[in-house]
């Protein structure tokens, strides 16, 4: 149910690598608690994140979530169409709702996260 | 309904003052503003046609019942506004009590706020009391920065504070804001903590606890002491949330549970009223271990008179003067009224009228926990949501029948919480009607799918688009 | 005494219902080890009896004497349809409105009110209000360490109210913040300035804002509201959050509160604004109504990770301020702005035998060298029938013959000329 080309969080960000650098978004599940997204707080180009600190915050009318940077490094581009359209998160959440692209520091820490297939067992619990 | 700047007319003039009668100065042209302010131009009675019909936009607790678990929407007495608005107070600027020269001028504020500290003591056991706390987070705040101070006073290097996860949100804010990092300790199946799973989270980084009792779940928590010992052998110390206080007076005190600092809610638990959201008042109680950093300057007694004093280790103001008077007084006058036999009372009818809501209500909708209630009951719609009408849409719906809605969706550990606090001011025909209304409400989503999902109807907005709202960011005219 | 209308047939029919013999068992869950110890409370009072307790009580202070003290709150008028409106009780005794349906009258007052703020001030959001102005210099400063992230000093320009700058010391006592004083914007997570200081003096700080963009410090101004009907305001300044005292709008001194804390600021820092907001939306028939927004910044949503844990405001008082503003109105507020400059002007006039202390303007409050000490003369000046004003020693500010004095719309130009008389007598003699 989730695209296998990524890896996946605990706390329901998505990462995906592209000619050396990682994209980072959150998954429909975290998209979907939230509800239809109203803002969202991008990092800048440039800074340098260690592996779980808060990348980014998410805001919808009921709650509020940050986002951790899923390894560790720096910002390389940010998807500044999300201050217009916070939406896309919503509607496009592994594609168009991307939140920012970093290189990665370490490329060990990838395989600590979860594939495809763990991540929808984990969500499935999630729901009870 | 249009704004207020909508009905403006060029040249309209509301009030206006005396010719002038002294020379006109004008300010140097380099501090003058550009343009006058556009405030609205509008006539006195253009603002008194306004204001009145915007007020019947509202539901006030004089006009509907409001059953809000954790509010404590209890009835306002006018007795209360009158001696707020004695011109002896209203009109006493602060500053007189800047300078002992003009302490004489307030001698009878002075003497109020005395009074009322010392009762508001004895109601809850605890040594002395500060009116300075603006609102109850406020209190929490001032007492989150007591724990801090006596700390820092032992030397003491301790960063947490813990609070349970049915805990109010002002609580773990008011920690943050303090500089505390908050950990959760987690309510059991039966919605109190138990002292095991307290025992997980304590060690000596924790300078505190805090806690209500009874708690967010409406029960009693049965390990309170054996918690208060615990942290005090770990030098922590015990904060108590004063939201609940309105089930256990003259029953228990925190003072005697082992707390150490409390904030009262007065816009609660001694009938301030809630006005559209404020002014409250979160007066502290303060137990021996945190006295000495109790905030200063504070009205003590002489032989002959009044005076202020700070004590050497007070954190100091948390307010310029002594916090919301107004509300002090107000309180007082409530607490004068109803003295011993009637503050009992207060707390025996509104742990009844809860449960006797809970014994009306618990075949119409699953009961959030199998524990007594005291003042407030509390029940998860699951079932409800499951035929496609959640708690938004049962909470709506009373709206139609001319009730406020309980608290929804708080505290956060009950899904699809419905949290029922009617207090002890209404009558038991208030009560059933209000029953019947949530049992025809049960009826009705039962026969038939996503029932309510347009309510309120008959109110003069439906249903607004909070999405929209925060999208256009649309917040000043 | 009390308001519990049930009667004892009821209470015995809920009883019986609940399937309980007495009141006491719902008391159960308490262990009878931690019942009351101690229950000191006096006997309730009739309705009557209290308020002659309390009216006795209030009639130890004295309110006769003509008011010429400030100190950040003033004796201004208070029209009569402001205390006729809000005692409304639609308006008084109703809830948050967090059920927007049935709150409309709050919701669009509050948005009213927003308004007026950013008309007053020049500013582009406002908050549905604080506390009052010295909380609001602690929340001013928080929010710019929260925009400005890599910083923590605040620095206090000389102006700022004393009491403001206990309360900010006070509140970040357990923080990682350096409070220092001065105007220098280097490192700094904000400069904050008073305008009119606490001594009265009022100036331009549009420099000294252009010189805390030039160091990437948010420039803050606290403001006096009833001055802004002249005053070049904080948005003109470049003020990137603008805050006050709203007392001075329709609310009574009270001995201190309740009051009503103004905070606003500009659309690039409104994520981080504390307090409620309220916005304009849509209903599902397209009719115009009214919100609470960005509620994801609250407490009750963002819990400890909220822009503050404020709560309970005071929704009330910002609601007479609307009132106010709206009965004075655009012409109204220039009126009062100039009475209260113009007959301080002609006070000061008529202080020759005194040395007025400020180095420049003032607006309505000045700080004046008396020959005499002046808590001997305030004592002599209430036997004259006048509150003459604050000594500057008691509150750190001054020498011992320094007063700070006040002048409102309200004052005559027979109590002031008998003012400047009395205290001309009183001070030489």
């Amino acid at each position: 149910m989730f695209p296998t080309d990524a890896k996946y969080t605990k706390d329901h960000e998505w990462i995906r690598e592209e000619d050396g650098s990682y994209i980072v978004g959150i998954t429909s599940f975290a998209a979907e608690q939230l509800g239809d997204i109203t803002y969202v707080e991008v990092p800048e180009v440039g800074d340098e994140f260690s592996i779980t600190n808060e990348v980014a915050t998410v805001e919808s009318v009921k709650a509020a979530s940050d986002i951790y940077a899923p390894i560790s490094g720096s910002i390389i581009e940010v998807n500044y169409a999300l201050e217009d359209q916070p939406e896309l998160v919503n509607e496009n959440p592994f594609t168009g709702g991307w939140f920012f692209k970093m290189s990665a520091s370490n490329v060990e820490e990838l395989s600590a996260l979860m594939d495809a297939n763990s991540y929808e067992s984990y969500v499935q619990e999630q729901d009870h | 309904m249009q704004l207020i700047y909508e009905k403006s007319r060029e040249g309209r003039r509301g009030i206006t003052l005396d010719a002038l009668d002294v020379p006109q100065v004008d300010l140097p042209d380099s501090l003058q503003r550009e343009s006058s302010a556009a405030l609205p131009e509008v006539s006195e009675f253009d603002v008194v046609r306004h204001f009145t019909e915007l007020s019947t936009r509202n539901f006030g607790l004089d006009q509907h019942f409001y059953p809000l678990g954790s509010c404590t929407m209890k009835y306002n007495p006018k007795i209360a506004e009158v001696v707020a608005a004695l011109p002896g107070y209203a009109n006493n600027h602060p500053h007189t009590s800047t300078s002992t020269a003009t302490w004489e001028q307030c001698q009878g504020s002075f003497e109020l706020i005395y009074e009322t500290e010392k009762l508001l003591a004895e109601i809850s056991g605890f040594k002395e009391v500060s009116l300075q706390p603006i609102a109850g987070a406020h209190g929490e705040l001032a007492g989150t920065l007591l724990i801090a101070a006596y700390h820092r006073d032992k030397g003491n290097k301790k960063t947490k504070i813990v609070v349970p996860d049915s805990a109010h949100g002002t609580n773990p804010a008011s920690a943050a804001i303090a500089g505390y990092d908050v950990v959760e300790v987690p309510s059991d199946a039966d919605g109190t903590i138990h002292i095991e799973a307290f025992k997980e989270v304590m060690d000596d980084d924790v300078a505190g606890i805090m806690l209500t009792c009874p708690n967010t779940h409406g029960l009693f928590e049965s390990d309170v002491k054996a918690i208060a010992d615990i942290a005090h052998q770990y030098d922590a110390l015990l904060y108590y949330d004063g939201a609940n206080l309105n089930a256990i007076m003259g029953e228990c005190r925190p003072g005697d549970l082992g707390f150490d600092v409390m904030h009262y809610n007065l816009h609660k638990t001694f009938a301030t009223p809630h006005g559209m959201g404020g002014p409250g008042s979160g007066a502290i109680g303060v137990g021996e271990r945190l006295l000495p950093y109790i905030p200063g300057p504070r009205v003590v007694k002489t032989d002959t008179e009044f005076e202020l004093s700070t004590p050497e280790k007070s954190i100091g103001r948390m307010a310029p003067f002594f916090g919301n008077f107004g509300m002090a007084v107000r309180a007082l006058a409530y607490i004068l009224h109803l003295g011993n036999e009637g503050l009992k009372e207060a707390s025996h009818i509104a742990v009844l009228n809860a449960n006797y809501i809970h014994a009306r209500l618990k075949h119409a909708y699953k009961s959030a926990f199998d524990n007594q209630f005291m003042h407030e009951c509390i029940f998860n719609a699951t079932p409800q949501a499951a035929k496609g009408a959640r708690a938004l849409d049962i909470a709506k719906a009373l709206l139609d029948y001319g009730y406020h809605a309980p608290t929804v969706y708080f505290p956060l550990t009950v899904p699809e919480s419905i949290m029922i606090e009617p207090t002890e001011t209404e009558s038991k025909e208030t009560i059933d009607g209000f029953c019947d209304a949530m049992i025809e409400i049960a009826e009705k989503i039962e026969a038939e799918d996503n029932a309510f999902s347009d309510a309120p109807t008959t109110l003069s907005v439906g249903r607004l688009d909070e999405v929209l709202a925060a999208k256009q960011l649309n917040c000043s005219y | 005494m009390s308001w519990t209308p049930t009667t004892d047939i009821e209470r015995q029919e809920m009883l019986d219902i609940i399937g309980v013999s007495s009141i006491d068992d719902l008391f159960s869950s308490i262990p009878n080890e931690l019942r009351l110890k101690s229950w000191d409370i006096p006997e309730g009072l009739s309705e009557m009896s209290t308020l002659s307790t309390i009216d006795k009580m209030s009639r130890k202070n004295s309110v006769d004497t003509v008011n010429f003290m400030g100190g950040g709150y003033y004796d201004h008028y208070i029209p009569a349809a402001v205390n006729a409106l809000s005692s409304r009780s639609e308006f008084y005794t109703a809830y948050t409105p967090y059920q927007p349906e049935c709150a409309q009258g709050t919701l669009q007052s509050i948005y009213e009110y927003q308004s007026a703020i950013c008309r007053l001030t020049g500013m582009e959001f406002s908050n549905a209000s604080l506390y009052e102005g010295g909380t609001a210099v602690f929340e001013a400063a928080t929010m710019s360490i929260r925009i400005n992230r890599k910083r923590n000093k605040i620095v206090c320009h000389s102006s700022m109210n004393p009491n403001y700058r206990a309360i900010l010391e006070s509140h970040t006592a357990n923080l990682d913040v350096e409070i220092v004083d001065g105007d220098d914007p280097g490192n700094a997570a904000c400069v904050i300035v008073q305008n009119p200081a606490f001594d009265g003096t009022i100036q331009d700080f549009t420099e000294l804002g252009n010189a805390c963009k030039e160091a990437g410090a948010l420039f803050v101004v606290s403001f006096y509201p009833i001055s802004l009907g002249l005053m070049k305001t904080p948005g003109e300044m470049g003020a990137d959050i603008a805050i006050a005292e709203g007392q001075s709008l329709g609310i009574p001194l009270s001995f201190g509160g309740p009051y009503l804390g103004i905070l606003a600021t500009l659309k690039k820092h409104v994520r981080k604004m504390p307090g409620r907001i309220c916005g304009e939306t849509v209903d599902t028939e397209g009719k115009r109504g009214f919100v609470l927004t960005l509620q994801a910044r609250e407490q009750h949503i963002r819990r400890g990770k909220a822009m503050s844990n404020i709560c309970s405001n005071q929704a009330l008082c910002a609601l007479r301020a609307l009132i106010f503003l709206s009965l004075m109105g655009k012409e109204g507020l220039v009126e009062i702005a100039t009475h209260c400059h113009s007959k301080t002007e002609y006070l000061k006039s008529k202080l020759s035998f005194a040395t007025i202390l400020n180095e420049g303007n003032t607006f309505n409050e000045f700080s004046v060298r008396l020959p005499k000490d002046a808590r001997e003369v305030l004592k002599a000046m209430v036997k004259e029938g006048f509150n003459a004003g604050i000594p500057l020693v008691d509150i750190g500010r001054g020498d011992a013959n320094d007063l700070l004095i006040a002048v409102t719309e309200k004052r005559t130009r027979e109590e002031l000329d008998a003012f400047a008389s009395a205290l001309e007598n009183v001070s030489c003699s």
